[in-house]
């Protein structure tokens, strides 16, 4: 089955940490792009849920498995300690539950990958600046008809973690498809964490 | 392209006779019998492109096409299954058939028992899923199919290509279980056991010999299937449909017909009782009731599938109250903790548990997709 050959720089940088033949969820997965490039390229075992029916449909015909549900209603198809990786791409800004959630995916798999936009990204903090809500690639919405509700900057995220005494494996942080090591918290519009239970 | 272009055109059925007992779930053996059946589209040199298609309560081997141009009505699966159509009869060799037990053919209660000479009524014997699923794979060796490129049903059709899955791990390659359950609820079982005592209680039903009496338990059988008829559809299909109409615009204050869904249901349920056969109905709802592969394994699904090596897909319907999403994502909860292969849609629809007949775009491209995997997986 065709696989995408290269992926988005943001899916490129989750598929990296994924370890070859390790058994994935993808949480959101959207068309299946990044289960579909893992299944081609690291022979993983994978399923991924999304909410959207014609999602479902897309990745059925790229031979991804998906499962229709909601994620705001936790993760019970699937029992504890089932997947090697629980990856949670650009979402968790979008949910209700976003505590919730987080515990699921570590409930269900041995590490989550959470990225998200980052709030504290320069560019944000200028738009702010200059008096309105922060627009942009990673963040395409206006105010009004954004579904982001909960916005974070890294140290948050950090804090979410350090309350449920979860461990951050790893975190990188990107602009624009590069890697940013100066300043993240500023200079950073994409952060990408690994999280294991402490 | 004319509506032509994609159905199977003029089919005709075939049968097929087994003389090998048959030994049932239920104890008894079946000395011999006959499985009448359709097919579309042609068997590959390899034989891997057969796909089964297995019946519900009601249903039957003439799954599409009409078997002759003025032939009103297509079979029941018509939308679903012909050239270019989700079901493609131009890659898939399509295998319909009637059930073991069923009306339209197949060796059931209203054929003749060769011993007696006399119509098997109450003597013949309650045929399960598992039997069911043995008895198709005999035709399947008697076609030249080895392996099923995908078993397909709904409802108490799903429950078969589950069972599948599970008995012959080897055979089936896909399994497509939609608006189904691993088994039956209790409310399910209170639906069915109001069907049969309908049948049962009718004085013309005689203890199941009632064709040697000449009588057919009419009211008993149009009772059970406006029973079900109303599980059949969601509460808001109905309303949509029917709503309050009166037929006349008026209360006549009496008990005939009145209401636009009375009518429906009645004329449901007398088109019914002209031809489908009483027994066959009680066998049907008992092998629903019989239903649970789990039972074999300490009541534990995820063992009973772990035998299976099938890709499975398993789509529900949001309006669906006979077998809700929820039993179907038992299935899938259950496929996921085996790791198996799995898929699963809750597709939105109106049409309550009938939608896995109808044509709701979501699901026709499910399908659609769907097959055409399967499609690339015979052809690699």
């Amino acid at each position: 089955m065709s696989a995408p050959a290269s992926l988005r720089p943001d899916l490129q940088m989750i598929a990296d940490w994924v370890t070859p033949r390790s058994r994935v969820l993808d949480l959101g997965c959207g068309e299946g792009d990044l289960l579909a490039w893992l299944q081609a390229h690291k022979q993983v075992s994978a399923y991924g849920v999304d909410f959207d029916v014609n999602n479902v449909v897309r990745c059925v015909a790229a031979n991804v498995n998906a499962i229709q549900g909601d994620l705001e209603a936790g993760l019970a198809e699937f029992e504890d300690q089932r997947f090697d990786h629980v990856v949670l791409s650009q979402t968790i800004q979008a949910m209700h539950n976003t505590e919730q959630i987080l515990l699921e995916m570590l409930r269900v798999g041995r590490e989550a990958i959470v990225t998200f936009p980052n709030f504290g990204y320069w560019e944000n903090r200028w738009q702010i600046l200059k008096g309105r809500m922060p627009v942009s690639d990673d963040m395409p919405y206006q105010w009004y008809n954004t579904p982001n509700i909960h916005w974070c900057m890294l140290g948050d995220f950090d804090a979410l973690c350090a309350k449920n005494g979860l461990r951050v494996v790893e975190r990188v942080v990107m602009t624009g498809g590069r890697r940013v090591h100066f300043l993240p918290n500023l200079r950073g519009s994409l952060a990408f964490y690994r999280v294991t239970r402490g | 392209m004319s509506s032509n272009a994609s159905s199977v055109g003029i089919v005709s059925a075939q049968r097929a006779l087994f003389d090998t007992p048959l030994p049932l779930a239920g104890g008894t053996v079946l000395p011999s019998y006959e499985l009448v059946f359709e097919t579309y589209g042609q068997l590959n040199a390899a034989g891997s492109n057969a796909i089964l298609i297995c019946h519900a309560l009601s249903g039957h081997h003439h799954v599409a096409g009409r078997y002759s141009a003025d032939d009103k009505a297509a079979g029941w699966w018509d939308n679903m299954i012909g050239p270019g159509k989700p079901i493609d009869t131009n890659r898939f060799f399509v295998v319909g058939l009637n059930n073991l037990g069923g009306c339209h053919g197949s060796t059931g209660p209203s054929s003749i028992d060769p011993v007696s000479g006399q119509p098997w009524g109450s003597r013949f014997p309650v045929v399960t899923v598992p039997d069911w699923v043995t008895a198709q794979a005999r035709l399947a060796d008697r076609l030249g199919v080895e392996r099923w490129a995908a078993v397909i049903g709904g409802s108490l059709g799903g429950m078969q290509a589950l069972q599948w899955a599970i008995d012959y791990p080897d055979r089936v390659a896909n399994a497509l279980v939609i608006a189904s359950a691993p088994k039956l609820s209790a409310q399910n079982i209170a639906f069915n056991d109001v069907a049969r005592q309908a049948i049962i209680t009718d004085p013309d039903f005689c203890g199941g010999d009632f064709y040697a009496q000449g009588t057919i338990p009419r009211r008993g059988l149009r009772l059970a299937r406006m029973l079900g008829h109303i599980t059949y559809l969601s509460d808001d299909g109905m309303g949509e449909k029917f709503g309050r109409m009166l037929r006349s615009g008026e209360y006549k204050f009496g008990y005939d017909v009145e209401f636009e869904i009375e009518s429906y249901l009645r004329y449901q349920g007398d088109k019914f009782s002209d031809y489908f056969d009483a027994n066959t109905y009680l066998l049907m709802t008992k092998a629903l009731d019989y239903f649970d592969p789990a039972k074999d394994y300490g009541g534990d699904l995820v063992a009973a599938l772990q035998r299976a090596t099938a890709s499975f897909m398993v789509a529900s319907f949001t309006s669906d109250w006979r077998f809700s999403p929820e039993r179907s994502r038992e299935t899938v909860k259950a496929l996921i903790a085996a790791g198996k292969r799995v898929s699963y849609a809750e597709i939105e629809s109106v049409h309550g548990h009938d939608a896995f007949l109808m044509t709701d775009e979501p699901y026709m491209n499910l399908m659609r997709a769907y097959l055409q995997r399967v499609a690339k997986e015979v052809a690699a």
